[in-house]
């Protein structure tokens, strides 16, 4: 279990001071300008010898993304940071934004300096009201204080931040869909290449970058890569927040060791599984598009990327759903074919008709009103709708009916055969 | 997406900025690139619907557009695109519930019972004296503190049917009920108490 001396979310909860202060006090903004001197070249080598891969879903190591932006280009660059947390069973970025959230200012600088960008912008889902003002004062308060604006915290580098709020769109998490979003458009992705770091925001280089990913940065610098790269199995390394949600005793936020067994970090932090680890039907291990897994693969479970992977599922956002044997697993998974019907963006049309089409017949599914050849016709219309739509939200619309059907399929086939019984014998009334 | 159409509800003939909220506006595009000043579309369009009830009008979206330099057809195809911006009147406390699967896990049903009972309204209806609003809507990322709703700008979290009603009880009553978690838990740490950061003492 990771100790608190190597949390680097030591307000996690806010049970300690806010505001720049107590930011200050807890280290935050320590030697920031010292760090920049070490130029960019040296930021971000630290930052890929840290091991730290993208904590937004995709899972893609940061430093190297860092490395794809062009320079000296003559052109604005831009950070733009995706706060636009809504991944169902993801609430890590909100503690972030309105608890720590000078750890992300800082390392907006930082990480803004590193890609020659002079202004970073947050782009925070506009439900996160209250997490978008609390965002805004801490601005103010390094603007206050010299962190921001010209020759920020003493860097030699100018450096500004802006506060952008979304108005209800999951889509606008994708990152193309949010830069489109940033410019006063519907947040609908955009074809790939070019891509962000060639042609972003306004068309100049961009990087995007979750929030997590970009607030962890200045404690990696301060403390080393090799300390951040100690945690966890190699390629999977550092500290994350994981969210933990549903059927568990006391749902919460923590922050622990990557690789850490589902089975410890449900036990250690989230008091258990409701009704004893027993009582265990399945897991979506990284949020909703990841598909679930079962409980008798859930013992010597390894939270990283590589594991999940290997499980047929994913670490996503680390915001594991779990559920226990009162679930109805089809009515569970049917809900999240709703949230991406609700979602989509309706550009492609395998993703605007397939969510739908899915949903529906997950919806017959959940009463068992089907035939059982349909099961394998869903499936198949997953792999139609996925691989072929420009973001990944087509993907993650089929991924979970693809982990119900790949583990769950016997419950399935008695639902059907429950209704049709009862359906028969109302019939033959 | 949402897709109420404008011209479906009683629209008011004009909307301007009131003078505060015009210099809110200019902040506002002041913080994009000259030229870039339709990246403060989706603020000034927030902006409007707190100046009018929590709705937006045709006209306000007209506003908006010319402020801004923009066709109006461009304006309005984003007004649509977001659930956030209520194309018809609401009641004065819009309460929006989670159905999403983390916060139905944990009994998200139950909460909407509450409120249909308390109300006396189903989701997408507005109580006849105009107080309350009741929506069912997608994930508002709040998983660990489910089940939620959220009212306005406020979550309301850890709830249970019996303080659900309690808050609508207390909103109808003219009383701001506390916000955040119901249980009294500090944001999402564990409710059994903490298992990480217990050196409570420091900074």
């Amino acid at each position: 279990m990771l100790s608190d001396k190597d949390r680097i979310f030591t307000n996690l909860y806010g049970f300690k001071d806010r505001t720049l202060e107590g930011a200050r006090a807890r280290g935050d903004w320590n030697g920031t300008a010292d760090l920049i001197a070490k130029g960019a070249e040296w930021i971000i080598n630290e930052v890929k010898e840290s091991g730290l891969r993208g904590r937004g879903g995709a899972g893609f190591s940061t430093g190297l993304k860092w490395s794809f932006m062009p320079k000296n280009t003559g052109r604005p660059h831009y950070l733009v940071i995706n706060a636009d947390e809504s991944e169902p069973g993801t609430c890590k970025d909100r503690e972030i934004l309105r608890n720590e959230p000078h750890k992300l200012i800082e390392g907006c600088l930082i990480g803004g300096f590193a890609m020659q960008a002079n202004a970073s912008y947050i782009y925070v889902r506009g439900e996160f009201y209250h997490e978008a003002m609390a965002l805004e004062k801490a601005v103010e308060e390094a603007y206050a204080a010299g962190l921001l604006g010209k020759n920020a915290a003493g860097s030699g580098w100018d450096f500004d931040i802006y506060v952008h709020r979304g108005a209800g769109a999951y889509i606008c998490g994708e990152e193309t869909a949010l830069l489109e979003s940033l410019e006063g458009r519907k947040g609908q992705p955009r074809n790939k290449p070019p891509f962000p770091a060639q042609a972003g925001l306004y068309s100049c280089p961009t990087t995007v970058n979750n929030v997590e990913s970009v607030a962890v940065v200045p404690t990696i610098l301060r403390r080393g890569a090799p300390w951040f790269a100690g945690f966890g199995r190699p390629k999977n390394s550092g500290t994350k927040i994981f969210s933990i949600s549903g059927h568990v005793n006391n749902p919460c936020n923590v922050e622990e060791s990557m690789s850490i067994t589902l089975r410890e970090l449900i036990e250690k932090h989230a008091g258990g599984v409701r009704g004893g680890w027993d009582n265990l039907l399945g897991v979506i291990p990284g949020g909703s598009s990841t598909p679930v897994i079962p409980a008798d693969q859930c013992n010597d479970l390894i939270m990283d990327f590589d594991a999940l992977r290997e499980k047929g599922s994913g670490l996503g956002t680390a915001a594991v759903i779990v559920m226990d044997k009162s679930t109805d697993i089809i009515e569970a998974i049917e809900r999240l074919s709703h949230f991406y019907k609700h979602e989509s963006c309706g550009q492609c049309t395998p993703c605007r008709e397939g969510t739908g089409w899915m949903w529906r017949v997950m919806r017959r599914m959940v009463k068992g009103n089907a035939r059982v050849e349909e099961i394998d016709m869903l499936f198949e219309v997953t792999k139609q709708v996925e691989g072929h739509t420009i973001c990944a939200l087509g993907d993650a619309a089929a991924w979970p009916i693809q982990g119900l059907i790949r583990h769950f399929r016997p419950e399935i086939e008695a639902r059907i055969a429950k209704y049709t019984r009862n359906a028969g014998a109302i019939a033959a009334e | 997406m949402s897709g109420a159409a404008p011209s479906a509800v009683s629209q008011p003939a004009n909307f301007e900025f009131t003078p505060d909220n015009m210099e809110k506006a200019k902040k506002i595009i002041a913080k994009y690139p000259a030229g870039k000043q339709a990246s403060a579309l989706l603020p000034l369009l927030d902006l409007a619907q707190r100046q009018n009830d929590n709705w937006l009008p045709r006209a306000a979206m007209d506003h908006v557009a010319q402020i801004l330099e923009m066709p109006p057809i461009r304006v309005y195809e984003v007004a649509t695109f977001y659930t956030m911006y209520n194309k018809e009147p609401v009641g004065k406390h819009l309460v929006q519930l989670c159905r999403t699967t983390p916060c139905w896990l944990r009994g998200s049903d139950g909460i909407q019972k509450a409120c249909e009972n308390k109300l006396g309204i189903h989701a997408g209806e507005t109580t006849a004296d105009g107080l309350f609003t009741l929506m069912e809507v997608e994930c508002l990322g709040a998983c660990a503190n489910a089940p939620m709703v959220q009212i306005n700008d406020d979550f309301y979290e850890d709830l249970t049917p019996e303080s659900m009603e309690a808050i609508l009880d207390a909103l109808a009553r003219g009383e701001k009920p506390k916000t955040g978690s119901q249980t009294g838990r500090q944001t999402s740490s564990p409710a059994g108490g903490r298992t990480s950061l217990t050196d409570a003492g420091e900074a």
